[in-house]
This record gives C-alpha cells, sequence and structure tokens, in this order.
C-alpha cells in the first residue's frame, strides 16, 4: 500500500487508470486542465490511447466513439466544456453508452471564473441536455474520493449502461492530499453483447438512439426511466455525521459538506444540535432517508451550497416541504465560510422552538 | 440516374449488405428508405462490393451520420454506430484510436461534414486519423427538406434561397477536397462522381482504394461524392446525372488530389497495458508515505504562506505540505488563486492536523509566512492570537497585530548566501523547522524535501543546506 501527496485532479487520473480505463480525450479548462495534462502524460507510459480534442464537442464525441467500441473512456472539464458537451451527454444517454466525465466546476455564468463554485448542479443532475435521461452522479469531497468516486463512477455507468458525472469544483481539484493508491487494477474487457468493436463478435450490434416511431421512443423511454428507477432504489450513496438528535441538519456536498462538518462540530461545542447529512451521490438523490429525517422530529434544514439553491430545490421536495429548508450559499469564486454556516445556526435557534 | 442503377443490379448484392433489411421493416423490407435516383444507394452499394472484395467485413465499423443517410446501418452487415450531426470525425476518431484492427468508415453529407461538423472534418484529418470518409455532395440539406448546403451552387434554388444562391448573400461554395488537400496528413483524396457509368466505374476504384489504405492502417483516406438529390432538386433521372456533369463537376472537378498510399507507412498502435504492475511502476508505488492516523493530542494547525508568483510560496507550502504527510498526519494544501496568478501574489493554505481536515482553507492561520508586503499587510490581522508571523526582512518595517509573535526573517539573504536565491523559501522552511511551531521533525522536513524534488539529486542537495542553513540562523537569532 502506498500512500503520496497528490493534488485532486491528478487522483482522478489514478483512479480512472486503475478502473481499467485505456482512452482519454479531452480540450483544456481551468480548473480542470491537470487532468488532461496528466492523462497526455500517463495514458501514454502504458500505451493507453490519448487525445487533445480540438474542442469538448469533439472530446464527447470522441468519447462517444470508444464508449461504443465497448472501452472504458474518460473526459474532464469545468462550466463551459460541460455546457458544450451536453449534446454528447444526451446521445450517450440516448444510445445507452457508459462513460465518465469529471467536472472541476468553477464560477458562472458566462466565461465567470476560475474560482469554485457548485452552480453546474442543475446541468449536470438533471440531465442537461435534451430529453427525459438522467447522469449517475458522484460527489466526491477529498482527494481521496477523487480516485474511489472515479472509479465507481466507472462501475456504475458499465453496471447500468449510462454516462456517469464525476461532479467535483475547483478546491477538490486544486488541493492537494494524501492519497491511499488502490490496491487492485481492473483489466476491462469489452462486453460483445452490445459493444460496437470491429471484430466478428460484434459486427451483429448497432449502436444508436433513434426511434423513428413515436410508440416505440417512448417505450425506450419507459425502458430508461426503470433504469434510473433501478439506480434509485439501490444506488443510493451518502453519509451521515451527528443527525440522530439534531434540531438541525446542514445538507451538503463536495467541498461544502467539509466546512459544514467543520460548522457541526463548531456549533456542537457551543451546545447546538446540529447534525450534517453528506450528500454523496446527487443523483441518485437520498429522497427516502431525507424524508425519514423530516418526518422523525421537528427540526430545520440547512442546504450549504457554492449555488444559488439549486441543491436546496431537490431537498425541498425530498423532505415533501414539511420541514423548513434554509440555504447558506457562496458564489463567483468564493467559498462558504465557517462563521456563516455558525450564523445561520444562532439565527434558526433564536426564531424555532426546538 | 435510374438507368445507371438499373445497370447496376446485374451485380449481385454484396455480401457485407443485408439481403432483408430487417432493422428498416415495413412493408418493402428488401427496398432502401431513399428516394429513387438517390446518390447514396448507389454509393452504399460501391462501399459495400469494396468491403467484399478486401475481405473486411468483419472489422468493418460504419458511422451513420445525421442526414439521409442516418439509417445507412439499415443496410450494412458489419458493426454500425449512429452518431450526433457533423460529429462522425470525432467519433471516428474514439472508435479508431480504441480499436487499432478496426476499419473506420465515416458516412456523411455536406451539411453533416461541410457545416456543423467541418471543425471535426478538418481536425480529424489534419491529425491523420486512421479512417475512411465519404462525403456525399449533393448540394442540398436533404433530410431536412432542402435548405441551402455550403455546397449549393451559385445560382442554384433551394427552399432557403428561392432566387438562388447569391455569394452576396451566403458567400460561395466551399470545395472540401481542395481545403483537406492543404493538410500534411490525409493519405488519399479523391472526388468522385456518380452521375454515369463511365464515373461510377472510375468511382469504384477509389471507394476501393479508401478502404484499402484502411486495411492497410496506412492512414486518412477522403472521398467526395458528386451525387443527386433528385427529390430536393426536382430532378429526373437524365435532369439529375447532366446537373452533375454539367453543374456540378464544373465548379468540383472530378479528380485525384492525392495519393500517397504507396508511400504512407503502416502505423500499428500497441495494446494498452491494463496490469497493475504497469500503473504501480509508473506511481512509483513502492516509493509512498503510510496512512495518517489518529491522534487527538496533534491539534490542527493552519498555515498560510503567501508573496510574488514565482517566490516558491506555493512549493514552500508543498513541502511542508509533504513533511506533515510523511510525518503520518492528515495534511491538506491548496493555493489561491485569482487575477493574481499571472505574476502578482499568490497564497496558499497548508492544514496539518491529528484527525480528519475539514475546511482546506486557513482563515485564521496558526502561522503566517509572508515573502512580499501586500501579502503582510492583507493576511496579519487574520492570524490567530498567540499565533507567529514569518517575513522576509526585505519587506521592512509593517505594523502588526500586537498579540501574534512576528519575526522578520532574512530568507532572500540566507538562499543568496547558499548559492540560489530561489531558495528563500527554503530557508524559511528551515526557521520554520528550527522553531518547531509545527510539531514536525527535522526528519519529516528532509523527507518532504526529497519527496518534494523527487529525484532531483542536485536540487535535493542544495535546498538541504539551505534548509540546514536556515535553521542554524533560527538558531542563532531567535532561541
Ligand atoms: C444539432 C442538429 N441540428 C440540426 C439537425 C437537423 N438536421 C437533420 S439532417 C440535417 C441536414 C443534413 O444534410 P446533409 O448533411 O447535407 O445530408 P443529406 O440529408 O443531404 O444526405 C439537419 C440540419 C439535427 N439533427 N441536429
Ligand atoms: S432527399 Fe435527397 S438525399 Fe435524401 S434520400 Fe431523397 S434524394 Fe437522397
Amino acid at each position: 500500500m502506498s500512500v503520496q501527496l497528490i493534488k485532486g485532479n491528478t487522483a482522478v487520473i489514478v483512479g480512472a487508470l486503475y478502473a481499467g480505463c485505456d482512452c482519454y480525450f479531452g480540450y483544456p479548462i481551468t480548473p480542470a486542465s491537470e487532468i488532461l495534462h496528466e492523462a497526455s502524460k500517463y495514458f501514454p507510459m502504458a500505451n493507453r490511447k490519448f487525445v487533445q480534442a480540438e474542442s469538448e464537442e469533439a472530446a464527447i464525441n470522441m468519447v462517444y466513439g470508444a464508449a461504443a467500441a465497448g472501452h472504458r473512456v474518460l473526459t474532464a472539464s469545468s462550466g463551459p466544456g460541460i455546457s458544450l458537451k451536453q449534446e454528447g451527454f444526451s446521445y450517450m444517454a440516448g444510445a445507452q453508452l457508459p462513460c465518465v466525465i469529471a467536472n472541476i466546476q468553477r464560477a458562472g455564468p458566462g466565461l465567470g471564473n476560475i474560482g469554485p463554485e457548485q452552480a453546474d448542479y442543475n446541468q449536470v443532475v438533471k440531465g442537461g441536455g435534451h430529453g427525459n435521461y438522467k447522469n449517475i452522479v458522484l460527489a466526491p469531497n477529498s482527494v481521496q474520493e477523487m480516485c474511489d468516486l472515479t472509479i465507481k463512477a466507472f462501475d456504475l455507468a458499465f453496471k447500468y449502461r449510462n454516462p456517469a458525472v464525476l461532479l467535483s469544483d475547483g478546491v477538490l481539484g486544486q488541493m492537494m492530499e494524501p492519497l491511499k493508491f488502490p490496491e487492485k487494477a481492473i483489466e476491462h474487457k469489452v462486453d460483445t453483447s452490445w459493444a460496437v468493436a470491429g471484430n466478428a463478435e460484434t459486427k451483429k450490434n448497432l449502436v444508436t438512439s433513434i426511434f423513428l416511431n413515436f410508440e416505440q421512443q417512448e417505450l425506450f423511454n419507459v425502458k430508461l426511466l426503470e433504469k434510473y428507477e433501478k439506480i434509485c432504489e439501490n444506488e443510493v450513496i451518502y453519509e451521515e455525521y451527528l443527525t440522530e438528535d439534531a434540531d438541525i441538519i446542514l445538507v451538503s456536498y463536495g467541498i461544502s459538506s467539509r466546512i459544514s462538518k467543520s460548522a457541526v462540530e463548531a456549533a456542537r461545542e457551543k451546545g447546538y444540535k446540529v447534525g450534517l447529512f453528506r450528500l454523496i451521490t446527487l443523483y441518485p438523490f437520498p429522497k427516502k432517508e431525507l424524508l425519514k429525517l423530516a418526518t422523525e422530529k421537528n427540526r430545520v434544514f440547512v442546504a450549504v451550497e457554492m449555488s444559488a439553491g439549486q441543491m436546496r430545490d431537490d431537498l425541498a421536495l425530498a423532505i415533501e416541504c414539511k420541514r423548513p429548508v434554509e440555504l447558506v450559499a457562496r458564489y463567483g469564486g468564493n467559498i462558504i465560510e465557517m462563521d456563516a454556516i455558525l450564523k445561520k445556526i444562532e439565527e434558526i435557534y433564536e426564531k424555532v422552538d426546538f | 440516374m435510374v438507368q445507371e442503377i438499373e445497370n447496376m443490379r446485374v451485380y449481385k448484392r454484396p455480401e457485407s449488405m443485408h439481403e432483408v433489411f430487417e432493422r428498416k421493416g415495413g412493408a418493402a423490407p428488401t427496398a432502401t428508405h431513399y428516394c429513387p435516383g438517390c446518390g447514396h444507394g448507389v454509393l452504399h452499394k460501391l462501399i459495400g462490393e469494396a468491403v467484399d472484395e478486401l475481405g473486411i467485413q468483419d472489422r468493418c465499423v460504419l458511422i451513420s451520420p445525421v442526414g439521409c443517410a442516418v439509417f445507412a446501418y439499415y443496410y450494412f452487415d458489419f458493426g454500425n454506430v449512429q452518431v450526433a450531426h457533423g460529429r462522425a470525425p470525432a467519433c471516428a476518431t474514439g472508435i479508431s484510436r480504441a480499436r487499432d484492427d478496426a476499419i473506420v468508415i465515416s458516412y456523411q453529407g455536406d451539411g453533416d461534414l461541410a457545416s456543423i461538423g467541418l471543425n471535426e472534418t478538418l481536425q480529424a484529418a489534419n491529425r491523420g486519423e486512421k479512417i475512411a470518409v465519404f462525403f456525399v455532395n449533393n448540394t442540398v440539406y436533404g433530410m431536412t427538406g432542402g435548405q441551402m448546403a455550403p455546397t449549393t451552387l451559385i445560382g442554384e434554388k433551394t427552399i432557403t434561397c428561392i432566387n438562388g444562391r447569391t455569394a452576396e448573400q451566403a458567400g460561395y461554395p466551399l470545395h472540401m477536397c481542395e481545403i483537406i488537400n492543404t493538410l500534411k496528413a490525409p493519405v488519399f483524396i479523391e472526388r468522385i462522381s456518380l452521375s454515369d457509368s463511365r464515373h461510377i466505374k472510375q468511382a469504384r476504384k477509389a471507394v476501393k482504394k479508401a478502404l484499402e489504405i484502411q486495411r492497410d492502417k496506412k492512414g486518412y483516406a477522403f472521398i467526395e461524392v458528386l451525387a443527386a438529390c433528385p427529390n430536393n432538386l426536382k430532378q429526373d433521372a437524365q435532369g439529375a446525372a447532366d446537373y452533375i456533369n454539367e453543374k456540378m463537376a464544373k465548379e468540383y472537378p472530378v479528380k485525384n488530389f492525392r495519393d500517397e498510399s504507396e508511400n504512407a507507412i503502416s502505423v500499428t498502435r500497441p495494446k494498452s497495458d491494463m496490469s497493475v504492475e504497469k500503473l504501480n511502476e509508473i506511481f512509483n508505488t513502492s516509493d509512498g508515505t503510510s496512512e495518517a492516523v489518529i491522534d487527538k493530542d496533534y491539534k490542527e494547525l493552519q498555515i498560510k504562506i503567501a508573496g510574488f508568483g514565482g517566490q516558491g510560496v506555493l512549493s514552500l507550502g508543498i513541502m511542508i505540505a509533504k513533511s506533515g504527510s510523511a510525518a503520518g498526519r492528515f495534511t491538506s494544501w491548496y493555493p489561491s488563486y485569482g487575477p493574481e496568478q499571472r505574476g502578482g501574489t499568490a497564497n496558499c493554505s497548508v492544514i496539518v492536523s491529528g484527525d480528519k481536515i475539514g475546511s482546506p482553507i486557513a482563515y485564521n492561520p496558526d502561522i503566517l509566512v509572508c515573502l512580499n508586503k501586500p501579502s503582510l499587510e492583507k493576511f496579519a490581522k487574520d492570524v490567530k492570537e498567540g499565533g507567529v508571523i514569518l517575513y522576509d526582512s526585505t519587506i521592512g518595517d509593517v505594523n502588526l497585530p500586537k498579540n501574534v509573535k512576528a519575526y522578520s526573517i532574512p530568507a532572500v539573504e540566507i538562499a543568496i548566501e547558499g548559492g540560489t536565491q530561489k531558495a528563500a523559501n527554503t530557508a524559511m522552511l528551515g526557521v520554520i523547522m528550527k522553531l518547531g511551531i509545527t510539531r514536525l521533525s527535522e526528519k519529516d522536513f528532509e523527507d518532504g524535501i526529497e519527496s518534494g524534488f523527487a529525484g532531483k539529486q542536485k536540487l535535493i542537495d542544495i535546498n538541504k543546506k539551505i534548509l540546514k542553513m536556515g535553521a542554524d540562523w533560527a538558531e542563532k537569532n531567535l532561541l
């Protein structure tokens, strides 16, 4: 076992390589570029394939091609590039192709800046492109998870033949932490039942997303929805921290969840009963578990996120608006400060009799 | 035209094309979905025949575009992938890179290839991807009902230029073979015509050549096909043939532009190495530290380091973080960006802790290290009560908070004396080490330097020397 201090963006490439990913296609954009740099360095060392694409659209369609051939393939980008990739997300979901896309979020809208934000939530968690589809979305909050959840993302993408997104942010991409390297490497095999790999076994296969017939297209939508239901039933991942007796539950993900955890500890020291519900899968969203927390006891929920309540809306839906949902947010490249969360907690205790 | 197609029927259906088009289904499963006289059907047949002759059916992957040929996969009995509008060359790149033995065919119309997908087209050609591109130039968008294409002729009427295309309004017809012929990588470029049997005979050879080049892994081949869209251009068979011969071929000369197939060398990409041994070797995993252990007695330490870009601010942080990590502590390092990143000021946060780290940002540092004045002025007020500020003596006099310990350190001077001004950060590190404020050992710091300059022995030596000089200075002047 080996532990090395490395950047979150590097950890994504480590995860991908040990996950048996052998193709990388990408276009530079801060703060995701190190993923491209590391891919250009490490993929060729193992004779794996790397192309710096001419655009994000080209990159995601190269991903489409390699995924159609049954290979494990990765691309990475940030806000503006993810917007351009949306066409590809939709086509891949429609053609039921597995792939992993890392989104190292930066501040928007428009060109915005290269500071961290979490405002790609809607464009990634809700689908983002055209049509009734969903991406599987995993939200790491450490360098270790940048690696481990990349591996998990490949497993889920292939289990369900669906795009999976590692939704991260500029802090996690740029920060260094010790990474414990994976102990085994997956030797991925092409699934000849659906892939088009240019050989006799796969000659019969077709990858497409077009159904001219309305009934067929509707049936396909139903089939997709059934798949998503299965994902919701089986793949929810989250972490709870001191939620059991909590009056106030912070709900957060990614880098914000780490600051939230510090806030929970600081609040507990002051005698406030505060807990943290950390989302690890954003799609599927842990609806049942949150609803249970909302039903059990009179409590207030606080969404802590670096976006204008995009995740808060899903939280409110999940708990069927049974309890108040407050928001602590920053935008523009600014990170939430623990004090802002503590202030919100104190305000709530002034207003509410638990 | 109809006559020509009738003539072609004497050839039997290629083996590599389906007998019955089951994917198409419907009432007439042996008829194509193309309009009578459409160029697509003829080209399909030429491709099928060439695949048969070369014996490459199993290895072929056909990419269907968006356009009338979106259903090309109804007909070809080999691997099929349908792709987004204009993106076929990118998709082809992905397949070809992943599957070196695949023979990848990108089949595209003029809207698809020369308009929405022009960038992908040129870039794939320029990279010399191992793909055969068949570009059906029928001067019009067929599938969407006959709009103007980039290849529409001047004066030609379409439903978006009802009085005929004018250069003033829409520019000039785009010549794809000529454009691609400006690039170095392509191996084969030819424009063919499907107007009559004489031209089809010539076309057959070019189609086969393009696929032969793929069989031999020699690189990129581009075939532009002058074809009719009798449906949208309201032509009968003869009218269509005349149109291609008399109008289109004037604008788009039918000829070979390049044939490097003899000289081109075959390129085989090695198989991906998926073994764990290879990865462990690449990442040198025998070399890491061990996992951090929880030690509640080691309270979290927040360090902020700031200065001008180029002063080694970020690498000083990394060295401290590596020292912490080497000592089995939980450690994080986070650089701050912003407009300052280019030449302006830079800073980073390092957290070292005996437990899992929450926020990686040092809002209220225990230790602040400043290598320039603006940073000192900006961050001094945030330092914790009882915290430590270290700043370079070149900064001169500044007002600092009362409740912290502040030391002016001649780090730049020490570094110059040690042989390189660049290592002022390392001199600072030596002082930090000696002061003991990080509660890390001298060995941890040395390990930090070793892994920080991984493998570069000269740099390790000079930095270890300057580390010691900084420590000695601190011992003499501060302790
Ligand atoms: C992104 C996108 N834009 C527009 C369309 C609509 N569309 C379908 S086919 C087509 C034009 C096809 O023309 P061409 O490539 O010349 O092929 P042809 O039909 O003439 O064979 C267009 C614009 C689409 N499917 N996707
Ligand atoms: S519309 Fe034109 S290009 Fe399309 S099938 Fe008919 S003739 Fe062919």
